[in-house]
């Protein structure tokens, strides 16, 4: 369908950005790469009466790989991401997680900020940031205040970002090196949104033991969750196969699955523990056959 | 709704356009700039017919508003051939047959011009990864990734295409 009548800007400060915003009481929304958004107003799922392109914001699209962690601009898109010279070494997890985002063309435009804005359920980025504890920074016309990625998300497309606020950055902590980790995702088309996807990664203690683990899945809820079960499961143990299979087999646990037309709870809750079982063992190297049935 | 000038290059011409804001990119190259190659099946970003290349970069024009593209330099499939010559891409889809009805064709021939004119050694699983964001109900895909292995070789030798 063809977009809602709707009023343009294009400020060239984060100042004006806001104030534009503001101008709006609560009918202006801030357009990042739009990958999401004029999906919405293609489906009248959203009307509003102005846009604010943040795209001559300087300064949004930085990507920073610092000593204390990653932090990545809100107008960052998963181009650059996958196209940076040193983000894979940085943060594999993120790198392999942002493989999986839609196709080709949406790439080159979509965005971090826009996807956490956005706050798909089974979104890619706001999984890693949840799974990461990564911090999200948002101004607003009170100033500049950070917030955790675990308390960003309030349910299906929503978030705690009030109409007039945006959100600046996103910063994710420093990857140590040897760190084990996954990505895995099912969806039954290249490219769709998955129906489920788990990442994870932990540290292994001097005497080979599973230190600190952050699991999450996407694609279950209407947020991205830590898995807490499936952590407790594995934390201070060997990474065995029966660890594993213990550790999977609880993922779905104290979770609320999802049912809808896309995939039953019972068939998503079963995925999850495939998927989880999958990316335990892709993170330990080791092979596990996977039950059939 | 506001009218807005709108400034933009597309094919190597300068154009201004009147458009209303709501206008999306596509509708503005095909109703206000009479560039009907690109196509639109879906409008929701989701079918890959209405690709064109915006600096450099293949992205879906029905999820773009006109006055989002000022200042940009834009290739539609009009800006492919060279006058009436096919380009040696367009050559290929020809030779292996990788059109059938050609709705889709436009979106497919942007999206793997600007693939091989950045990435001119693609492999087969690399053309289907990228071309996974366009729908083709005719041709099974097998023929159009045939059309781009095929047509590699004309990007990569210098200054060939473009």
């Amino acid at each position: 369908m063809k977009f809602p009548a709707l009023d343009y800007a294009r400020p060239d400060s984060l100042e004006d950005a806001l104030a534009l915003l503001s101008s709006g009481r609560g009918e202006a929304k801030a357009l990042a790469g739009g990958q999401s958004l004029m999906p919405m107003l293609a489906f009248r799922l959203a009307a509003p009466r102005l846009l604010v392109d943040l795209a001559c914001i300087p300064g949004l699209n930085r990507i920073a790989v610092e000593a204390d962690g990653l932090r990545l601009g809100a107008l960052v898109r998963w181009v650059d991401i996958e196209r940076h010279s040193t983000l894979r070494a940085a943060h594999p997890l993120l790198a392999e997680a942002i493989r999986h985002v839609a196709h080709y063309q949406i790439r080159n435009r979509g965005t971090v900020g826009g996807s956490l804005a956005h706050a798909d359920p089974a979104a890619e980025m706001p999984g890693i940031a949840v799974v990461c504890d990564a911090d999200i920074s948002i101004a607003g016309p009170r100033g500049l205040h950070t917030i955790a990625a675990g308390d960003f998300f309030t349910g299906a497309l929503s978030t705690v970002l009030q109409p007039d606020e945006l959100i600046v950055e996103i910063r994710l902590p420093a990857w140590p090196s040897g760190r084990r980790w996954a990505f895995e995702e099912f969806a039954r088309r290249a490219g769709d949104f998955a129906l489920a996807g788990v990442a994870l990664f932990y540290d292994l203690d001097s005497s080979g033991c599973v230190l600190d683990p952050h699991i999450a899945a996407i694609g279950v809820s209407d947020r991205p969750l830590r898995l807490r079960a499936a952590e407790a499961a594995i934390a201070g143990a060997r990474i065995t196969a029966d660890a594993i299979r213990a550790a999977a087999a609880a993922a779905p646990h104290h979770i609320e699955i999802a049912d809808d037309i896309h995939a039953p709870a019972d068939y998503r809750s079963a995925l999850l523990s495939t998927l989880a079982q999958r990316a335990l063992a892709r993170a330990a190297c080791l092979s596990i056959p996977e039950e059939t049935s | 709704m506001t009218v807005m000038p709108t400034r933009f290059k597309v094919n190597g011409r300068d154009v201004e356009v009147q458009v209303d804001s709501r206008t999306s990119l596509a509708d503005c190259l095909r109703h206000d700039l009479k560039l009907t190659g690109t196509h639109l099946g879906c409008e929701h970003g989701v079918c890959g017919a209405c690709t064109i290349i915006l600096n450099g970069a293949a992205v879906r024009s029905c999820l773009m508003l006109a006055v989002q593209a000022d200042g940009s330099d834009i290739v539609t499939v009009e800006g492919l051939a060279d006058g009436d010559a096919l380009s040696p891409l367009q050559a290929s889809f020809r030779k292996h047959h990788a059109l059938q009805c050609g709705f889709c064709t436009p979106g497919i021939l942007t999206t793997a011009h600007a693939l091989l004119s950045e990435e001119p050694d693609a492999d087969a699983d690399r053309i289907r990864s990228v071309l996974s964001g366009n729908i083709c109900r005719c041709t099974g895909y097998i023929s159009i990734v045939d059309a781009v292995l095929h047509a590699r070789a004309a990007y990569r030798r210098p200054g060939a295409g473009q």
